[in-house]
């Protein structure tokens, strides 16, 4: 009966650990224990789902954050890349630009959000500004740690074959700081769907955000249910798509 | 295809090199003159921090001297040098034939002829089934014929040699040596190998330099009797060898035991 691998049994409990607790959850409200106006039970969340997906609704609230985060998101990153590089490769640049993320990198980046309404109003444009600066300090900030701590060899190898500062900027710094890029952007897109939706509670009628603070303030507590759960399938799926990615962009990387 | 062609003639005259520590300043080179043959292979031997990597690194312009010239006639070859370094210096991120084809690329020679060059350096190491190989896929010695591949196809005048053999196995060792040494033979170009093992030195070079500790000075320049075409093997078991071998590492014992002295001071 030895039949089930060591694989196959780590699977299995991974899909089964889940299943278990909204099993639980279900039955306790199904016993009596809690008030189901307050906390709906799984079944109920998943009819809501349902009702949310079929007319469109939840459709359009995601497709909006998702607007919003992936368009920030690149607005952010590629600047970001792009100053920790030059940072890791001039130390003028460095010196000069040091100074301002230390001093702004800290500030919770919510807390621009008045500003930001301020200068871009209340569509999807302060959105976008506020998630692209977010997403540039990770960004910018892993990718200068990653071209700074490149191994001297590839330095010294690239210089004595002849390489230019192009050359020495798009095959060695850009290549060789990847890998630590990769886990930049991984935290930068946790931190765009985090400041996103704590800007979409207020300024905005659109998007998951406001999904779930909206349905707080009619007390729809199953709806709100429906736009975490929707934020955390969101995650999930970016972050596989990500390690797809990185798997095809950095195939030296040992496995 | 170089019939009659020979690698660069190098002229070192006064050569110093310092620079400041945590100590105060540190002398890693003093005066070194040393003229070196067209198409010679000559080896440097010496203890660790005698500052053989030191003139290896301003021979190849990764580093400069104090004070001093250093006079290279490439006799017509467009690349003056290519350096092959301890660690492989392979980047990780590009397949075994865009590496060796790194210092074309560089330079930008035009896509067929920098295929063709490739092709050839690899096959002149044994590699042609690995081109498109990553290097952590590769085991150390494979690792070491690519960047030895990559040196090649850029056809340069002089070869600078960083113990590339060092963090080999000793039959992978013998077999490249063996490898350098043929293809040597066929190039014709310059060779400067920097070694700790003096075997490795006899083995190979032409000329054998011995260089004192701090400051790296150059003690005695030793011309090795055997004669090329060498079999590697063979001469490493043979008792001119041997006594050859003993002679130098007298020299060098002194030197060690000096810097030794010294630490303990």
């Amino acid at each position: 009966m030895n039949a089930i691998s060591a694989k196959t049994r780590d699977r299995l409990l991974y899909m089964i650990s889940p299943l278990l607790f909204l099993a639980l959850w279900q039955l306790l409200l199904m016993a009596g224990i809690g008030d189901r106006r307050f906390i709906p039970a799984p079944s109920d969340i998943a009819v809501r789902f349902w009702q949310l997906v079929m007319s469109g609704e939840l459709a359009m609230h995601t497709g909006v954050t998702l607007l919003r985060v992936f368009g920030g998101f690149f607005i952010g990153a590629i600047p970001g890349v792009a100053c920790g590089l030059l940072m890791a490769m001039f130390r003028p640049v460095r010196f000069m630009i040091d100074p301002l993320i230390a001093a702004l990198f800290p500030i919770p980046k919510i807390a621009l959000m008045p500003l930001l309404l301020l200068a871009f109003g209340f569509g999807d444009a302060s959105k976008i500004a506020l998630v692209a600066i977010a997403v540039f300090f990770p960004v910018c900030v892993n990718t200068y740690v990653g071209a700074a701590n490149i191994e001297k060899i590839y330095w010294d190898v690239a210089k004595n074959y002849g390489a230019s500062q192009t050359v020495m900027f798009t095959r060695i710094v850009f290549f060789g700081a990847l890998p630590t890029v990769f886990a930049g952007i991984r935290i930068a897109l946790a931190v765009s769907f985090i400041v996103l939706v704590a800007a979409e509670f207020v300024a905005t009628k659109s998007g998951l955000g406001y999904l779930i603070w909206n349905s707080w303030e009619l007390l729809q507590v199953d709806i709100m249910f429906c736009g975490i759960v929707t934020i955390g399938i969101l995650g999930l799926i970016t972050s596989a798509l990500l390690q797809e990615l990185e798997r095809k962009i950095i195939p030296w990387k040992a496995e | 295809m170089n019939a009659g062609r020979r690698g660069a003639a190098v002229k070192i005259a006064g050569l110093r090199k310092e620079y400041v520590s945590g100590q105060g300043r540190v002398v890693a080179l003093d005066t070194i003159d040393l003229t070196i043959a067209a198409g010679e292979f000559l080896c440097i031997v010496g203890p660790s921090g005698c500052g053989k990597s030191t003139l290896l690194r301003i021979l190849a312009g990764l580093d400069h001297q104090s004070a001093g010239t250093i006079t290279v006639e490439s006799g017509g070859w467009s690349v003056e040098n290519a350096m092959v370094f301890q660690e492989s210096g392979l980047f990780p991120w590009m397949s075994v034939e865009t590496n060796v084809g790194f210092g074309l690329m560089t330079r930008g020679v035009p896509g067929p002829e920098a295929k063709q060059r490739v092709e050839a350096a690899l096959k002149l190491v044994g590699l042609t089934k690995f081109r498109r190989h990553y290097p952590h896929q590769l085991s150390g010695g494979m690792r070491q014929r690519s960047a030895i591949a990559r040196a090649f196809v850029t056809d340069p005048a002089m070869l600078l040699m960083d113990e590339p053999f060092a963090a080999l196995d000793a039959q992978n060792r013998v077999i490249l040596q063996a490898e350098l040494v043929r293809i040597w033979g066929e190039t014709r170009k310059t060779v400067i190998y920097v070694t700790h093992s003096i075997e490795e030195a006899l083995l190979m070079g032409d000329r054998c330099v011995i260089m004192t500790a701090q400051p790296g000075r150059i003690k005695r320049i030793i011309d090795v009797p055997f004669p090329h075409p060498r079999d590697l093997i063979k001469l490493s078991a043979a008792p001119e060898f041997g006594a050859l071998k003993l002679d130098i590492w007298h020299v060098l014992e002194e030197e060690v035991n000096r810097a030794r002295a010294e630490l303990e001071l």
